[in-house]
């Protein structure tokens, strides 16, 4: 369980979250959808402590990760994997080599053992035999494929995605969001994902969260959430420029 | 300021800690060194040829043609070789590490390290730093040899000074501390200049303006952190 307690973060004097109060179902998929730059990122790096905040504390099974010490803390990320916007694949690496880096890494399994898990997780994520191209190589949609394979390469508890599906076609898109519930399925992780796809997210996500003017303004169910009268929760889903929330 | 000392600390500190990245270094030894190796020859080779015409033009005015040899090497040797050799490294080498590892904070590379558990300074830097410091000694020293064989050219080849001379000069002139300055100067100047181009590329800002900002600091900040640290170590060592 995750649970994220009145969090506040700014920069340069620019407050982005303001008292964000917000739980992770164990097991299910919460997406975190917003405006663009209401800092949703934001709030995700600071789940795993890749942000610290100004206030407020986050905890992973009742550990304030924010208190932690450096050695304690990378313990807890290693049960993360995150999915990042630009897939953040290590551009002097193959695709292969990515998948297995934090194998290698991180754990003592023999070369032919590395090899074996690297290619299935890339069958799983449909890049099988694409191992050997380096990201530079790679499209986009791609490129988030094996980022996907690298995130689930360690089987975390825990997958962060942000923006899985940021500039991606709305075929890609849906493939990815596929993707994700089969994976889902799966390794059953406690996902949380942040994105503005809608409604095409609304079919992998168990919960939905809404971040804006710094707060999440509303945490529901994915029915309840798209059957909400909350004004800002119509507006967004609507994508309306009239309404609480501002626009421009 | 504390913060540029203490990433240096981290970093030093990571590379003694296991697991050792043997591999990395191994790696960085090739880009810092071998392929800095053209340009160090390049420039160790006219450095020398220029010495040679200058030593001899002075030393002519003292008739003292003969200590071409001996002027030429305490000059490359003590100074020249490990200041010059350090200003090739960070143009070709330096201004890379802090682009490369730029690019990387802006493309979350950094971040993604992070969240595999894994230290970036421990997996950037500390593998730098030892290849750095094993790397500029010898590249140093190879500017010295090649420059001081330019300086033979020119010296000996062209302007007609005794080659028995040049190299007796040389060989009663150049005693072990030369030797031992020129050596701790161009291990200083490689880590200078690997923390320096590290520490600018590690904080740039994640935007493309940010990187080249990050490389250009990196360089001029080296440039300027060589010249400052030779004086204190030459008048320590004098």
């Amino acid at each position: 369980m995750i649970r994220v307690v009145n969090l506040y973060k700014s920069f340069r004097g620019q407050q982005v979250l303001k008292g964000v109060n917000l739980e992770f179902a164990t097991g299910k998929i919460t997406t975190i959808v917003g405006t663009s730059g209401c800092g949703k990122t934001v709030l995700l790096k600071h789940l795993n402590a890749l942000l610290l905040p100004d206030r407020g504390e986050i905890f992973v099974d009742n550990v304030d990760i924010t208190k932690l010490g450096q050695k304690e803390l990378y313990a807890i990320r290693g049960r993360f994997g995150v999915l990042f916007q630009g897939a953040a694949l290590l551009d002097s690496m193959t695709v292969q080599d990515n998948v297995a880096f934090p194998l290698r890494e991180k754990t003592k399994m023999t070369e032919t053992e590395i090899r074996k898990k690297v290619e299935e997780r890339l069958a799983q994520v449909g890049l099988e035999g694409m191992g050997y191209k380096f990201p530079a190589e790679l499209s986009g949609g791609m490129k988030k494929r094996a980022g996907l394979a690298r995130a689930l390469i360690m089987d975390p508890e825990i997958v962060l995605f942000d923006e899985p599906t940021t500039g991606l076609d709305p075929v890609l898109a849906t493939g990815i969001h596929q993707l994700i519930a089969r994976t889902h399925e799966d390794f059953g992780f406690t996902g949380v994902v942040v994105s503005h796809t809608i409604p095409q997210v609304f079919d992998i996500s168990d919960n939905v969260a809404i971040l804006a003017n710094g707060v999440i303004e509303e945490i529901k169910p994915t029915k309840e959430f798209q059957a909400s009268q909350n004004p800002i929760v119509q507006q967004f889903i609507r994508g309306e420029t009239e309404g609480p929330i501002q626009a421009l | 300021m504390g913060k540029i000392f203490l990433f240096l600390l981290s970093a030093f500190f990571l590379a003694f800690r296991r697991p050792a990245k043997f591999n990395l270094i191994i790696h960085h030894i090739k880009t810092i060194g071998v392929d800095s190796l053209s340009v160090v020859l390049l420039s160790g080779f006219f450095t020398g040829m220029v010495m040679g015409f200058q030593g001899y033009y002075s030393l002519r005015k003292f008739n003292a043609e003969s200590f071409l040899g001996s002027v030429t090497a305490l000059g490359l040797i003590r100074e020249l070789g490990p200041v010059l050799c350090a200003f090739m490294v960070t143009g070709r080498t330096g201004s890379a590490m802090a682009a490369e590892i730029g690019t990387m904070r802006a493309t979350e590379q950094i971040d993604a390290l992070y969240s595999m558990a894994i230290n970036p300074v421990k997996y950037l830097v500390s593998p730098r730093i030892i290849a750095s410091l094993i790397a500029m000694p010898l590249l140093t020293a190879i500017f010295d040899v090649v420059g001081i064989y330019g300086a033979y050219l020119i010296g000996v080849g062209l302007l007609g000074v005794s080659s028995g001379s040049y190299f007796a000069g040389m060989e009663n002139s150049v005693v072990f501390n030369d030797v031992y300055s020129g050596f701790l100067k161009s291990v200083s100047f490689g880590l200078i200049i690997t923390w320096v181009c590290c520490y600018k590329g590690f904080h740039a800002p994640p935007m493309a303006t940010g990187v080249s900002q990050a490389t250009t600091e990196s360089v001029v900040l080296s440039f300027v952190m060589v010249l400052v640290w030779d004086y204190f170590l030459t008048s320590i060592m004098l």
